[in-house]
């Protein structure tokens, strides 16, 4: 098996040739691919990632100024690894798994290089709970035992690539994640923790199909573009058109137990707004800060190109391994455009033939291979978990022919288009719904018949086709003016109108307004067909469209969406809506 | 120090050295001319066979018989407390007759990512005094806001009335500025200067000056001078800096340069892959640092080519930025100024910086109807200019009508005119009086009740209706 190579040590020590950057050379190193080397006298980490004759060629994870050639480096002989156990959550990492709070303690506010710091803190203590006894048969990937992590109970099993045993001996008590805490019959002596190689998906017994939608409080993600737990889903789009927000709305309200959220090579600030929000904001299921249930992967833009590759890896990887506990996971990474860079970048300084734009010939294996990771499985411990990926791409120019768009959308199934247009209006979030699709519909439409209501899915066909004919007559309003339309079509409009203002829209500042749940959405949708049926009705009873527009009751309606507890207040906006427009129908 | 003469090619800005002893990368190199002259250029490549420097200046000179002088370490900017009210060269020399700067520090340009654990949210409001920056894309403290303009443009105009008139209220601490000037020509330089001294501001100054005549691959290092600069009186001095870096166009033009010189697979338009990681670790360097006193607000300033607002270098700045202003050529040309164009124009970090604790409680609900009614007056322009006004249904009319009013009152305004947050919002509330009440669907009743011209001041005497809640 793969992994077991990273088991067998190789070592030896080389010497630099040249550097380029964040590309170095050495020279009489034994090496294999995607080894972690220690790189010139200040011991920089760095990875195998070509071998040439004698020459190994290495990206170095930290900044290379003045490293010279003759200096020495080191093969650790293990693989880009990450540390797996108690402590990953409310954690803050770089792309490479170093706790970025660690770092400021060693080296202070700004991020300085050949220090390495280890992802799970060695000295922390966790109350250990074993959940086999002594003589149990355990396998890979067996839960062992519990530890409440955070509100979260984190679940310890064998790794994937021991074989198992019977267990000879296994204790409660409070450990360190190296401590033992139990032996099999073998003499394997297992801790908390385990090493995994990141580029190595983690094995399940076998994958599910997703039939089990994960919902994001989002009304236009989850009415009309649903994703599956255990889905891909990718939000391209030009800056500033809120992909950020979506992402953030996403790690925030999504129904997934775990929440991997990947900075990839974006701002700054943006890490901070996530470690500075996330503790305040609480989860709405389980009612604790959602900053319990968060993993943070943060490698800004300025940091090392070469951890950016890195740090998606990472994520991917730590969210399987709480998928192997039978979590539901999801995983942001905002955004996969700038690791593509990072590629790039790299394969450039490598001198490779470049393919589309300058980027690898290998991209659109490297992201197929990605978001294949992601799915709904039955994992080694018996239970059900799933990983859901959802990543922004940000186009240059926003313009969605580019290859990262173009070879992300072969493989994912949800396309949530982001438009620069509709976020000029500040028509948020800015997701097109003529352009966005998801191909779970079929999948998730008995879900929705039974958890949602029976009426729920034909609403759903409902609102799209309003909006779909509201693009074809804006097309002839483009050329007469609305008033030129015939009277049913103006009311068409207005329909459409108050699906986008009413339903699509959504203010994520909004205290309220930022999490909505599947009743309300249904409650929702349900108030804006009734208009419109009542609507029709008077219109063929002879009001004028006019008239119809400006009852008051109509105009109510937007306000449900920042009343918490709504349904009085729309109860009473549709009993009036009722007798508004009947008396239309009556009065002429 | 070991003189070579070994240079085997030259390229462009860029040296190929034979022969050497070992290298390290981004080294800082002397080049010694046979007048004795010396240039400096960086390490950008380099191995046991040959190491290739990038010249800063111009190679005119240079040939095969000229020394070069490896110095062993990475390029350094001596900075000091005297700095302030000082004229420097893009490469960092004083250029204004005064003395050398003494330094008190000697600092790597290259400048470290700050830690994102260590990183203090942006949420102090800067009243600019413009309306449209206040109003609808306001700035914080700690954040960077670019400008993007075109050729013609009064975008220095808008650069300088933002230097003078930004303060953080409640705070008599005025900023610090840091200019840093790339390729722009010596008329638009004097017209910052005069502004400068004119002001006073140039005491709280420190001045960069890579003009248009200068080398181009002196810019290069001219925003990480200025930056390194301004780290050092922000994170070492406390002080609160505002960096004016303009024009980022011609950076990226000594970028594009270099990356040909050196035969690059090139990325779009010919720029390179890297453009941008180079041009992130230059606008990541603005921020605050918890526990830190000081602050760096950033204000890039670039022209797009051919107003293309998907050119590379608007692109990627964009993505990197904050947010950005964008300086319309209609706006220009129907004579408002500042001619900024809000609709495409947007700050991310307005939400933390609005609201009741920082400016009105009102704020964004004014703001996103500012925005919707705007943008829908603009879009109906383009339906009266086929059918004409009269096919336009009375609501139309209104929201047309408003769009005008828009650009005529809250737009535009003087280049003198401070206006305050609360004049600002006011006028936005006046604006949106004239459209009927039931329009304003994205403003909750309560601050309709509180804020509105119609209800302004009559406690109590809201429509039943708004119990609602």
């Amino acid at each position: 098996m793969e992994v077991k190579d990273s088991m067998t040590k190789r070592s030896g020590t080389g010497v630099l040739k040249r550097i380029s950057g964040p590309v170095v050379t050495a020279v009489g190193l034994d090496a294999h691919m995607y080894d972690v080397v220690k790189v010139g006298k200040e011991a920089l980490m760095g990875e195998v990632i070509k071998i040439k004759g004698d020459q190994v060629i290495i990206q170095v994870y930290e900044d290379t100024s003045g490293i010279r050639p003759g200096e020495p480096v080191e093969n650790t002989g293990l693989s880009l690894a990450v540390e797996l156990g108690p402590g990953l959550l409310k954690s803050i990492y770089d792309g490479i798994q170093r706790p970025l709070v660690v770092l400021v303690d060693k080296m202070g506010n700004f991020i300085q290089r050949g220090v390495s710091a280890p992802g799970l803190d060695r000295g922390k203590k966790w109350e250990f709970t074993p959940v086999v006894k002594a003589g149990d048969r355990v396998g890979p990937g067996t839960i062992i035992g519990e530890v409440q992590e955070t509100n979260i109970v984190h679940r310890v099993m064998v790794p994937p690539n021991m074989k198992g045993g019977t267990v000879k001996e296994i204790r409660a008590g409070s450990f360190t994640v190296e401590d033992v805490v139990a032996t099999l019959d073998d003499g394997t002596k297992l801790t908390m923790m385990q090493r995994w190689p990141v580029r190595v998906p983690r094995p399940v017994v076998e994958k599910l199909n997703p039939d089990i939608p994960l919902l994001t409080g989002q009304r236009i993600l989850d009415g009309l573009f649903p994703i599956a737990k255990g889905g891909t889903a990718a939000i391209p789009g030009p800056f500033g058109s809120g992909k950020t927000v979506t992402q953030q709305q996403l790690a925030k309200w999504s129904d997934a137990e775990i929440v991997v959220y990947i900075g990839c090579g974006e701002r700054g600030n943006e890490m901070t707004e996530v470690l500075t929000e996330f503790p305040h904001l609480t989860d709405p299921k389980s009612g604790k800060p959602l900053m319990e249930r968060t993993c943070l992967i943060a490698n800004t833009s300025n940091m090392p190109v070469a951890a950016r590759e890195a740090s998606v890896y990472t994520g991917i990887t730590i969210a399987e391994y709480f998928r192997d506990m039978g979590y539901d996971v999801s995983l942001m990474a905002d955004s996969t455009s700038r690791w593509a860079e990072a590629m790039r970048e790299i394969s450039s300084r490598l001198e490779e033939m470049p393919g589309e734009e300058g980027y690898p010939a290998y991209l659109a294996a490297r992201l197929s291979e990605f978001y294949e990771r992601a799915g709904r499985a039955k994992v080694l411990s018996g239970g059900l978990g799933s990983v859901s990926v959802i990543g922004a791409v940000s186009p240059p120019g926003g313009d969605f022919s580019e290859p990262v768009t173009q070879n992300t959308l072969r493989i994912v199934k949800v396309f949530w288009a982001l438009d620069a247009k509709l976020s000029q209006r500040r028509h948020f979030p800015a997701i097109n719904w003529l352009n966005s699709y998801s191909l779970y519909l079929d999948i998730l439409h008995d879900w929705y018949d039974q958890h949602v209501s029976p009426d729920w899915n034909k609403l759903r066909a409902w609102a799209m086709e309003v909006l779909q004919k509201e693009s074809e007559l804006q097309e002839i309003v483009q050329l007469v003016g609305s008033d030129a339309l015939p009277e049913e079509q103006q009311i068409t409009i207005e329909v459409a109108r108050m699906i986008r203002e009413v339903f699509l829209q959504q203010n994520a500042y909004d205290a309220v307004d930022t999490y909505c749940d599947m009743t309300k959405q249904y409650e929702m949708m349900k108030a804006i067909k009734k208009f419109s049926d009542l609507a029709y009705a008077a219109q063929v009873a002879g009001a004028l469209p006019a008239q119809i527009m400006a009852v008051p009751s109509k105009n109510e309606l937007p306000q449900i969406k920042f009343i918490k507890d709504y349904k009085p207040a729309l109860a009473k906006i549709l009993d009036q809506m009722d007798t508004e427009v009947n008396a239309l129908r009556s009065g002429t | 120090m070991k003189e070579y003469r070994t240079i085997n090619q030259i390229a462009g800005p860029l040296l190929f050295v034979e022969k050497t002893e070992p290298v390290g990368f981004a080294e800082l190199v002397n080049i010694v001319l046979w007048d004795g002259s010396v240039k400096r250029g960086q390490v950008l490549d380099t191995s046991d066979e040959i190491v290739v420097v990038q010249v800063f200046e111009t190679t005119a000179g240079i040939g095969r018989d000229s020394g070069v002088r490896f110095t062993g370490e990475t390029i350094k900017m001596p900075v000091g407390k005297e700095m302030l009210g000082r004229i420097l060269s893009g490469g960092g020399k004083p250029i204004d007759g005064g003395p050398e700067i003494v330094p008190e520090k000697r600092l790597d340009i290259t400048g470290a990512a700050i830690n994102p654990y260590a990183r203090h949210s942006p949420e102090e409001f800067i009243q600019t005094g413009i309306s449209t920056i206040d109003g609808m894309n306001t700035l914080v403290r700690g954040q960077k806001l670019p400008i993007f303009s075109g050729a013609g443009l009064p975008h220095n105009d808008i650069a300088l009335q933002i230097a003078r008139q930004a303060k953080v209220l409640g705070s008599k601490e005025q900023f610090a500025v840091v200019f840093a000037a790339m390729g722009i020509t010596k008329e638009e330089a004097n017209h910052f200067m005069a502004d400068f001294e004119r002001t006073g501001a140039l005491e709280r100054a420190v001045v960069f000056l890579n003009l248009a005549d200068d080398p181009a691959v002196e810019r290069i290092i001219t925003p990480r001078l200025a930056l390194t600069t301004a780290e050092y009186l922000a994170f070492d001095l406390g002080m609160h800096v505002l960096v004016i870096l303009t024009d980022m166009t011609n950076y990226c033009e000594a970028l594009r340069q270099i990356g040909a010189a050196r035969e690059e697979v090139p990325g779009r338009r010919g720029y390179p892959g890297y453009m941008y990681t180079d041009l992130a670790s230059i606008y990541e360097r603005a921020g605050i640092i918890h526990g830190v006193k000081g602050s760096i607000t950033q204000f890039p300033i670039l022209t797009m080519p051919g107003d293309d607002i998907t050119h590379p270098i608007p692109d990627l700045s964009g993505y990197i930025t904050e947010g950005q202003l964008v300086v319309s050529r209609e706006l220009h040309r129907k004579g408002i100024y500042p001619p900024i164009n809000v609709l495409p124009s947007l700050s991310r970090l307005m939400n933390l910086g609005i609201g009741a604790k920082h400016t009105r409680e009102d704020h964004k609900k004014v703001s996103d109807q500012c925005y919707a009614a705007y943008a829908e007056g603009n879009d109906l322009r383009g339906l009266v200019a086929i059918v004409g006004k009269d096919a336009l249904s009375e609501r139309d009319r209104m929201f047309l009508e408003f769009a005008d009013l828009f650009e005529d009152r809250f737009v535009r305004q003087g280049q003198n005119e401070d206006r305050s947050i609360q004049q600002t919002l006011d006028l936005g509330w006046d604006l949106l009086a004239t459209l009927p009440v039931e329009q304003l669907v994205r403003i909750d009743r309560a601050l309709i009740e509180k804020y509105h011209p119609k209800f302004r001041g009559q406690k109590g005497a809201a429509p039943e209706k708004a119990a609602a809640r």
